[in-house]
């Protein structure tokens, strides 16, 4: 073979490399062109930039839209990080700067930083709770809106135990150790979870299911009766879909569920603060299941649902 | 960050040797979710490589239905068939199926058409019929290569098989997806390096059984 | 088919905006993978005693699963893309380095030999011999990183929307939209085929003198059948 044809392939061998690098090069280029303003990325927020974060469920990424939007119709700059994971993450996200505002509900947070707290009034969580936050957050006023976590049992476990929605946690005391109780990973160790259960009414169940945050899980393993008895919220269109028995809290471990903002702040403007007091003071639970509803049953958008909520409310 | 005493701090937890949530439980969970996707791929997939091994043809085809079955993402699929089939186990093997069949059907299509054709044909000129020549003379030789694509699906069963926990079920997963949510570094750590341990066990194990499993007269090193 | 293609608002990127971010959180690894994994095979090749513990370590590597190897990452990089792409960018050292080392190896000793008698440096060597001759080893092995690659984005999702199309699979669960999930699947396997058949080509048109168009009937192997994947290799 001649030196002209090795020359040649050569050749055409580095452009199908250079041409192979180039379109890598560029693919990367396109990716992180469109992350540059993709707030999942690394790194804190620009200054001035108010981070609204959220947890890793339905309702959560919803208010939090909701309390962004409201953010950006005082003419405040918002970008959005979704989705996050479980307040054992996210809370550390607020506390490092990460986050600027996330959507709270008082009573879990509150059972989050000091497992021992027991409020008898919302007020009262909220300050109980303020007292225990890191240096630099703070809770803003939280909204009559209510979400809490309950222990719902599905029809057939109800009927064949003779429970109803009149009564108690603590009626289960004497079937727990026969039933399987299914709820998020993080209420396996949580105080609002199978550890409050059982140090408050002494229910011992045979075993814990891992799913999720109420959501499509805990709903199908409730329905197939996997489990007998989880963890849902309140708010939860399908516990009335699926005629699921919610049982009640009269010890109050679930305590005070309010949608509060948890904020930074240093990062958040007085307008902001202001403007997010304004939205709490609108949101009440009804309101919140009816959003809810939006989201989970018809299938909007929860930005959509957000927008279009604020401006019924004239807060757009 | 010490893993080190994350380890230890892991296998030192007091509960952690029994009940529904102790190692051996979520260990046997492991072992039976990748035993029966395993078992399930191999079904699928040996009789079929052996066959179009043996007779050379639809090489192609398989090679086609490999690359499909490699670019299904496995942890796409566990969610989709959740969403689509509801809670059950289906969900979680035919992904671990699809992962598998892949590298066990090439293996085996590769392993027999590779056979050196003389003692085949001698096996032939001696009278074999075809499947006797398949189960006499070509599967001996080809099975390391053979074992060497179970080898190889086995342990991407067993470390994929940690997405089961995803969908609410057991196994080692449990540990790595829990310790994820609770913020519980101990567990995420513990769970991995059981998972790893488990994949490399099961790299030995096939080691093992291809030393004791092959023919002296075609092993050679 | 609208509903396909209805991105929901959490995720923040359109549709080609999750693709378009799902192949560079999948193919920067594997480059980063193949840039890392040359000179370790070369050092593998030169020094064949460190070729038993590079491909132990790879291995043991490769057995941690990816969820666990994100989350452990999580509290170096972040909740980020980064936290994503260094676990893919190491496991697809256990295929890369042996099929790199592999290739390198099947060079005949008298093609090296006349290399050297035509008075080729061994950087020359490298560069002009024994890469090219290696090029179908090194793209079986690109092929094989490139698709497991591409799927394995998705569990991404997990640590907080950073999976790209695998985003789509939590929405698809905490929004009740199955189809979500369809896209999801759908899109990333395209992907990773188009990515397969892209390689593919890239390596024919790399080794014209590869005869495997006219021998696919005669052919003892067709090279078009990737070996099989990653820990097999090691040995």
């Amino acid at each position: 073979m001649t030196d002209s044809r090795i020359q040649g392939r050569r050749l055409r061998a580095t452009a199908v490399l250079a041409t192979a690098t180039a379109t890598a090069a560029l693919l990367a280029g396109c990716g992180s062109s469109g992350g540059g303003d993709n707030p999942l990325g690394p790194g804190k927020a620009a200054s001035g930039q108010i981070v609204v974060g959220s947890n890793n469920f339905a309702e959560s990424i919803l208010l939090a839209d909701i309390y962004g939007e409201a953010l950006k119709a005082k003419g405040l700059k918002v970008s959005y990080r979704p989705n996050i994971g479980s307040r054992e993450t996210t809370y550390g996200f607020v506390k490092n700067g990460t986050l600027t505002v996330l959507p709270e509900y008082n009573g879990a947070l509150l059972a989050y930083l000091d497992a021992k707290a027991a409020p008898t009034s919302a007020d009262a969580t909220d300050s109980a709770a303020a007292a225990k936050l890191a240096p630099g957050l703070e809770l803003l006023r939280h909204a009559a809106a209510e979400d809490k976590d309950a222990l719902v049992l599905n029809a057939k476990t109800a009927a064949k135990l003779g429970l109803t929605g009149d009564s108690s946690i603590g009626d289960l005391a004497k079937a727990a150790p026969g039933l399987v109780i299914g709820g998020s990973p993080e209420f396996q160790t949580r105080q609002q979870g199978l550890k409050g259960l059982e140090s408050v009414y002494g229910l011992h169940f045979k075993s814990f299911k891992a799913l999720d945050a109420g959501g499509q899980l805990s709903e199908a393993a409730l329905k197939n009766d996997d489990v007998q008895a989880a963890d849902l919220f309140t708010t939860d269109p399908t516990i009335a879909k699926e005629k699921f028995v919610t049982l009640k809290d009269p010890k109050n471990l679930f305590g005070f569920q309010n949608v509060v903002p948890l904020v930074r702040s240093a990062d958040l403007p007085k307008e902001g603060a202001a403007a997010l007091d304004a939205v709490s003071a609108k949101l009440d639970t009804a309101t919140l299941l009816s959003l809810d509803t939006k989201v989970q049953t018809e299938k909007k958008d929860p930005m959509d649902v957000a927008t279009e909520w604020l401006k019924s409310v004239g807060l757009s | 960050m010490n893993l080190l005493h994350f380890v230890t701090d892991f296998f030192g937890r007091s509960g952690q040797w029994h009940g529904y949530d102790g190692i051996p439980q979520r260990l046997a969970e492991h072992l039976e979710y990748s035993l029966l996707a395993l078992l399930l791929a191999a079904a699928v997939a040996l009789p079929v490589g052996l066959v179009t091994g043996h007779t050379g043809r639809g090489g192609n085809a398989l090679a086609m239905l490999a690359t499909a079955g490699r670019a299904l993402p496995s942890f796409g699929l566990l969610v989709l068939l959740f969403t689509v089939m509801g809670l059950g186990l289906a969900p979680v093997m035919i992904p671990l199926v699809v992962l598998a069949v892949p590298p066990i059907l090439v293996t085996t299509y590769e392993a027999v058409r590779s056979v050196d054709r003389a003692p085949v044909d001698a096996a032939r000129g001696m009278g074999m019929g075809p499947a006797r020549v398949l189960f006499q003379v070509e599967l001996p030789v080809a099975l390391p290569l053979i074992l060497s694509g179970l080898r190889s699906a086995a342990v991407q069963i067993v470390s994929t098989a940690t997405i089961a926990a995803y969908v609410s079920f057991g196994g080692l997963g449990r540990y790595i997806i829990d310790g994820l949510y609770q913020r519980d570094y101990t567990k995420v750590v513990g769970g991995a390096v059981l998972v790893a341990a488990l994949a490399l066990a099961t790299l030995g194990l096939f080691r093992l059984a291809a030393r004791f499993a092959v023919s002296p007269g075609v092993r050679r090193s | 088919m609208d509903e396909f293609f209805r991105m929901p608002s959490d995720l923040q990127h359109s549709y080609l905006g999750l693709v378009g971010w799902h192949l560079e959180e999948a193919l920067v690894p594997v480059l980063a993978g193949l840039l890392l994994s040359l000179p370790l095979a070369q050092l593998c090749v030169r020094f064949p005693r460190l070729y038993p513990p590079v491909l132990w370590t790879t291995t043991v590597l490769y057995a941690v699963p990816s969820l666990a190897f994100f989350v452990l990452l999580i509290d170096w990089t972040g909740q980020s893309e980064v936290t994503v792409m260094i676990p893919l960018a190491l496991y697809s050292l256990v295929v890369l380095v042996p099929a790199i080392v592999d290739g390198v190896r099947s060079v005949p000793e008298e093609t090296h030999a006349a290399a050297t008698a035509m008075g080729f440096g061994p950087l020359r060597r490298y560069l002009q011999v024994e890469l090219p001759i290696a090029v179908p080893a090194v793209f079986a092995g690109l092929r094989v990183a490139t698709v497991s690659s591409i799927s394995l984005v998705s569990v991404g999702a997990l640590i907080g929307n950073q999976g790209a199309l695998g985003n789509l699979l939590a929405d698809a669960m905490s929004y009740h939209r199955p189809e979500l999930a369809v896209t999801s699947v759908a899109t990333t396997a395209l992907l990773a085929v188009a990515a397969d058949a892209l390689l593919v080509l890239c390596r024919r048109l790399l080794t014209p003198w590869s005869p495997d168009r006219r021998r696919r009937t005669a052919a003892p192997r067709p090279a078009a059948v990737p070996a099989a994947p990653a820990v097999e290799e090691a040995r």
